[in-house]
């Protein structure tokens, strides 16, 4: 699905080099996780995949299905199906969620030649969707995340996640500023979208996470390259005694 | 005080060409505002209040050329509303065009016919505000228009009015130059709203005086287009009576020079006006709005705001007082003015002020200048949202709280499926 070979990314605007060489290669139907100490680059790596400005790649390639991501703009990335739940979603003021979201469901449709949701069939879904996720009618009406919640933001960036229906989700610490309720509300959102043909990059800090979440690979990240790709019980290693064991190997 | 002689031959130069009908009620009136233009003077480049604006294609002997667009260029504002539409071709009324002037609770009249009449109610409404405006900043241009106005409507309100008065302005005449003064005088109680579009003529003079009764209710929504090479300088007076209400909404979209001055007297008290203006320029697109408030009366409400999405080089200019005076307690006064740059070409001139004679009062101002945010750029087209759209999308959101300030949905669908028409003919 995801295949992310030598990538080499600095800073556009200064000479600072944050991914040091990123190896990682995601089948489909699989879930991995991304671990690391603050500062590591797991932000930057999923915002280089996305086609955020202000990064240069200076080696490597990232290819989705075969394609090369680093080549397409961020809207021509969506339409090929990749998704970043944002670690930090952006407030829009002006901008009704729901024109938002139906601009959104249909830009990517008719990118891919589909045929667009009428505004009935969309009202429906995204009601129905919404629900599962325990946000509100309100809630939608109001601007793209302008006055939500910490913990409603990352609910919104599921909400997305679930209408765009992407194949390959990339989730940047979601489960941050999440209560334990909200947390597992939205672990079982991502559950019920795990299928064959959908993979997951899930970025966190946290082992709790992943008890809802279960990944088949989990990576270490430290200083910009992935420097120990194991099972599940990496992240209770982490958990348990941090990362000074593990960076100490990694040199 | 004497005008210097080279004021006083701009102004001869000016006037020389224009037709002055005297006699009766209006020529009276328009005696007297030809004195009030002989003591002024046209306005200058050096002029405080045009500071940002040069008046020179605006008072110049002849107007500058104006090419005509296509018709099929843009698709008409307001088509879908019911409405009583109402023609003027480079500023003649044209009644062939237009519909029936009957409209209940509405009388509606051609300043023309008015004129000849003896008596008319108009006779203490006609450059009554425009005079009124004068002080304390000098207005010559509206001036100059209730001298010379060759056409335009007196319309009285005595119930509520059952559908929009449509005004509707052609331009036919890539030479055209037309001077249009309107009155509307709302009765206690009395609702109407009026809708304006269209170019007009090559330049456009016009003044509206609205004079709202006790608990009479405005609405004055515009969309000003069109022909990129139109100039055009406007003035609304209104006045206010107690738990009168008056909102007016503006679009903007092209024309070289665009100045609309809104000029504001709330005497009763418990009275509310909101004037609101949104333009889109791109290139040679010069756009001032310039507004007076004057709060007289307690508990009054005012609001302007103000917004200008601007790129390569156009300019946009605000200039926005508030004036509260002595005794006008528990006012609320609240203005913004706005620009987003969508390049480094483009510049917006912003003075507001406040003058404040009162002590319990709330007033609030604020000017920004902005770029598009790049965040919420990237958001959008990380959801698969394509460049321009998510432009057009951030776009229509700044300009947003103005938008809000037109009351009825229908109509503000119409000016927001305008400007995206606009943004989609503008996305380079
Ligand atoms: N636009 C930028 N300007 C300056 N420094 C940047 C920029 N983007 C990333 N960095 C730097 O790159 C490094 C990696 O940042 P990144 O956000 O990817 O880390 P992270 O692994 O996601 O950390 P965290 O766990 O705290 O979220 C940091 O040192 C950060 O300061
Ligand atoms: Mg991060």
């Amino acid at each position: 699905m995801l295949e992310i070979k030598n990538l080499h990314v600095k800073l556009q605007e200064e000479d600072k080099q944050i991914l040091k060489g990123v190896n990682l290669s995601i089948g489909p139907g699989e879930v991995h996780a991304i671990m690391g100490p603050n500062g590591s680059g797991k932000s930057t790596l999923s915002y280089v995949l996305s086609g955020r400005d202000g990064y240069e790649v200076t080696e490597g390639s990232a290819k989705l299905e075969g394609a090369e991501l680093l080549d397409m703009e961020p809207e021509e990335r969506a339409a090929a199906g990749l998704f970043l739940a944002f670690q930090y979603p952006v407030e829009i003021p002006g901008v009704g969620n729901m024109t938002f979201l139906r601009t959104a469901v249909n830009a990517q449709r008719k990118a891919r030649g589909e045929e667009e949701m009428s505004a009935g069939e969309f009202l429906k879904v995204v009601r129905e969707k919404a629900k599962t996720l325990k946000i509100d009618a309100e809630m939608l009406k109001r601007p793209v995340n302008v006055g939500f919640s910490g913990g409603e933001k990352k609910r919104n960036e599921i909400l997305q996640m679930a209408m765009l229906e992407p194949r390959m989700c990339i989730l940047d610490e979601t489960d941050s500023g999440l209560d334990v309720d909200a947390m597992k509300l939205v672990s079982e959102g991502v559950n019920a979208l795990r299928s064959e043909g959908r993979s997951f990059l899930v970025i966190t800090h946290y082992q709790r996470l992943l008890d809802h979440i279960k990944p088949d690979v989990v990576h270490i990240m430290a200083a910009g390259r992935i420097i120990k790709t194991g099972g599940p019980e990496l992240a209770l290693e982490v958990e348990h005694n941090g990362y000074a064991d593990l960076l100490a190997e990694g040199v | 005080m004497a005008l210097a002689v080279a004021k006083q031959d701009a102004l001869a130069a000016r006037i020389a060409g224009l037709s002055f009908v005297a006699g009766g009620w209006l020529g009276a009136a328009r005696g007297a505002a030809l004195e009030r233009l002989g003591a002024m003077g046209l306005p200058g480049k050096r002029d405080e209040y045009w500071r940002y604006t040069d008046p020179a294609s605006l008072k110049a002997t002849v107007a500058p050329k104006a090419s005509l667009f296509a018709a099929d260029d843009e698709p008409p504002v307001f088509d879908g509303i019911d409405r009583v539409k109402l023609v003027f071709v480079d500023g003649v009324f044209d009644a062939a065009q237009s519909d029936d002037l009957a409209l209940a609770g509405v009388e509606i009249e051609r300043l023309a016919d008015a004129g000849a009449r003896d008596i008319h109610w108009a006779a203490g409404l006609y450059a009554v505000l425009e005079a009124r405006g004068q002080v304390p900043v000098q207005r010559p241009l509206a001036a100059l228009n209730s001298a010379f106005a060759t056409d335009g409507l007196l319309i009285r309100v005595t119930g509520k009015a059952a559908k929009p008065v449509s005004l509707i302005y052609v331009h036919n005449s890539e030479t055209s130059d037309a001077i249009l003064h309107h009155c509307v005088k709302l009765e206690e109680g009395a609702e109407l709203t009026i809708l304006e579009n269209g170019p007009a003529a090559a330049r456009f003079n016009k003044v509206m005086e609205v004079d709202v009764a006790k608990g009479a209710r405005f609405h004055h929504i515009r969309s000003q287009g069109r022909d990129h090479e139109r100039r055009a300088v406007t003035h609304v007076f209104a006045r206010l009576a107690e738990a009168a209400v008056f909102k007016s909404f503006t679009l903007t979209a092209n024309g070289v020079l665009t100045r609309n001055e809104a000029v504001i007297e709330l005497l009763g008290d418990d009275a509310v006006a909101h004037v609101a203006g949104a333009a889109v320029g791109d290139g040679q697109f010069h756009h001032d709005d310039t507004v007076f408030v004057t709060h007289a009366g307690l508990r009054c409400e005012s609001r302007q705001v103000f917004k200008k999405v601007l790129k390569n080089g156009a300019v946009g200019v605000f200039q926005g007082k508030i004036l509260v005076k002595q005794g006008a307690q528990k006012t609320d006064g609240y203005q913004i003015s706005q620009s987003l740059l969508l390049d480094e070409d483009s510049q917006f001139l912003a003075k507001p002020e406040l003058e404040i004679y009162a002590d319990d009062v709330k007033c609030s101002h604020g000017s920004t200048s902005g770029a598009i945010d790049e965040t919420a750029l990237f958001y959008l087209r990380s959801r698969g949202v394509p460049m321009r759209a998510a432009q057009g999308l951030l776009v229509l959101a700044f300009l947003a709280e103005a938008i809000a300030e037109i009351e009825d949905e229908e109509i503000a669908e119409d000016i927001r499926a305008r400007l995206e028409g606009w943004l989609a003919r503008h996305d380079h």
